[in-house]
């Protein structure tokens, strides 16, 4: 593989997830408990677009076959996605859409910090403004959790069982393949291993903070690395396509 | 006895007063003495205008995870944003008023509070996008910079910052149409079908003619309107005429014609038993937003709760 193939496929991660977590958290718009909140969660997806676009026009640049942000998301099929099982996942309650948001603003929070330091300037860039975005993804996050875990039994109970089921996505966050090794080598991208203990301790500490348990690691998922997915994800991508699709000759 | 007829007559002292003050111009602010008919215009038209803004998050969201491009989904996500902060200081001006957001949205789920009747209707295609922005919101904004002079201060206030906004709305919606009837043959036919549906039932948000409008006297005496329906309809029939006719739409109406005495477009007629039917409750979605609303409402309650359980929580600490 070579440096420009290698980063070309870590920069379509990078943009997928931020599609990804922007599609589903864009799904609460009029769906939210109360207006404050369609607007906060609605405002996170808006960031989570706007760096999507970033990163995925940068991918087309990188890969040099004329490929824009807009092909790259709207015509690609599921295999073709490297984004993380997790946040493909349905929302299911706004418990679980915060748990989410907790595991990946802790995660973000310190990836892109280390990414700032990336040898490629305009991955630099873009942790840069992202970074800055992240501070208030994780506040919202751990907010939230501290509020449910510690407001009445059923919120509780219900934040609880969120962090517990979806805690067999989280390692894959860490997972590194050979694009990884390539690009740490040359001091393009971070090592994804050397951040889990900080990430631990944040999740830890928020847990601890909001009276919840550490859930209990057991056997965790994989696969999207290798662009292999969830059931949901196809859905996902036939609503989101759909006029890319049906109508390939227009322009929007 | 003595007493009963001091306050009678002081109530119509501080009634002449006021209606002075109104007719003079003068905003009227929360703390300044008003009547109870006049809290209750109010009450009724601002809280309707925020349901209004929030109902409408619903047909535009519909298209969200649709939207064809990512800076088309970023323009909607933004707008959509744009109309819940709207419903946010709408609800605090009817707030300013002595209701609380969760009695005026108990009200909407009785009945008793109305929406728009406009967000009855369900957007099909993503050319509903457009025609939303720019007729939807075309015709809110012509109501909307009339009442920037209404005399409610709180109300006028909101209006002043919710005109700027709606004007940059309206144009992405026209730029979403205007970029379709120059794309393929299937998108120009999806745009026109667009304004088929849009056009008559955006006449209607003016409500009736000023005839048959059933609280405008008040309204005008304490200068809440400052315009007839039938004038702020007109306005905007002979704003937004050109601009379908510069892409190639065509207005959906046979009696549509130019009238030069008048300096404006002669129309047809809108059909009244629609709107009426739409009012009353049997619009296509009148079910499904009112429906949607209070599951959202109930489904998000312990959220809420746990919310207001922490908040609890945590002052009891500090008051210890």
């Amino acid at each position: 593989m070579t440096q420009q193939e290698a980063l070309f496929k870590y920069i379509l991660r990078l943009g997928d997830n931020a599609l990804i977590h922007s599609h589903r958290l864009s799904e609460w718009c009029s769906n939210a408990p109360f207006l404050e909140e369609d607007l906060a969660l609605t405002n996170l997806a808006l960031d989570m677009i706007g760096r999507a676009q970033a990163l995925l026009q940068y991918a087309g640049n990188v890969e040099g076959k004329g490929r824009t942000e807009d092909t790259l998301a709207y015509r690609r099929s599921e295999r073709q996605y490297y984004n993380n099982l997790l946040v493909e996942l349905p929302n299911t309650d706004f418990a679980y859409t915060i748990a989410r948001l907790l595991f990946i603003s802790a995660f973000e929070k310190e990836y892109y910090a280390a990414l700032q330091k990336s040898a490629d300037s305009t991955l630099a860039a873009i942790a840069a403004k992202t970074l800055k975005e992240i501070k208030y993804h994780f506040a919202h996050a751990h907010d939230w959790t501290i509020r449910l875990g510690m407001g009445t039994e059923e919120s509780h109970q219900r934040i609880q069982n969120a962090v517990n089921d979806w805690w067999m996505y989280t390692s894959e966050l860490f997972e590194m393949d050979e694009t990884d090794d390539q690009l740490v080598k040359d001091g393009m991208v971070p090592d994804l291993k050397a951040l889990y203990p900080a990430w631990l301790q944040t999740i830890t500490d928020t847990l601890k903070a909001a009276s919840l348990n550490m859930p209990v690691t057991g056997y965790m998922q994989t696969g999207s690395r290798k662009g292999i997915h969830t059931e949901h994800l196809g859905h996902l991508l036939s609503e989101m396509q759909y006029l890319q699709r049906a109508y390939p000759d227009a322009e929007w | 006895m003595d007493q009963v007829q001091d306050i009678i007559s002081n109530d119509h002292a501080l009634l002449s007063k006021f209606e002075e003050h109104v007719q003079a111009g003068e905003a009227v602010e929360p703390r300044d003495w008003m009547p109870e008919a006049y809290r209750k215009h109010l009450i009724r038209q601002i809280s309707q205008h925020a349901h209004s803004e929030v109902i409408g998050m619903q047909p535009e969201g519909n298209w969200i995870t649709r939207a064809p491009s990512l800076r088309a989904k970023q323009i909607l996500l933004a707008k959509i944003q744009d109309e819940g902060g709207h419903g946010l200081y709408l609800y605090s001006a009817a707030e300013t008023l002595g209701i609380t957001r969760t009695e005026m949205i108990e009200q909407l789920h009785t009945g008793k509070a109305k929406y728009s009747n406009i967000f009855n209707y369900p957007s099909l295609t993503w050319a509903d996008i457009g025609a939303i922005g720019w007729l939807v919101d075309g015709a809110a904004i012509v109501n909307q910079v009339s009442l920037q002079r209404t005399s409610y201060a709180p109300y006028s206030r909101a209006m002043v910052r919710i005109c700027k906004e709606e004007s940059f709305h309206q144009r992405q919606g026209y730029e979403i149409m205007a970029k379709m009837m120059k794309g393929t043959a299937e998108q120009r036919e999806m745009a026109q079908d667009a304004m088929n549906r849009w056009w008559w039932p955006s006449l209607m948000m003016f409500g009736p003619h000023d005839s048959d409008s059933p609280h405008a006297a008040d309204a005008f005496r304490w200068k809440i309107k400052r315009h007839t329906n039938d004038e702020l309809r007109q306005k905007f029939i002979d704003k937004t005429v050109p601009q379908a006719e510069l892409i190639g739409l065509t207005v959906p109406d046979p009696h549509l014609k130019w009238n030069d005495a008048k300096g404006g477009y002669d129309h047809g007629e809108i059909n009244w038993e629609e709107f009426k039917q739409v009012i009353n409750g049997n619009g296509p979605c009148n079910k499904q937003r009112l429906q949607h609303h209070k599951q959202v409402h109930d489904n998000g309650a312990w959220v809420r709760e746990a919310a207001e359980a922490y908040k609890a929580r945590t002052n009891n600490q500090s008051s210890n």
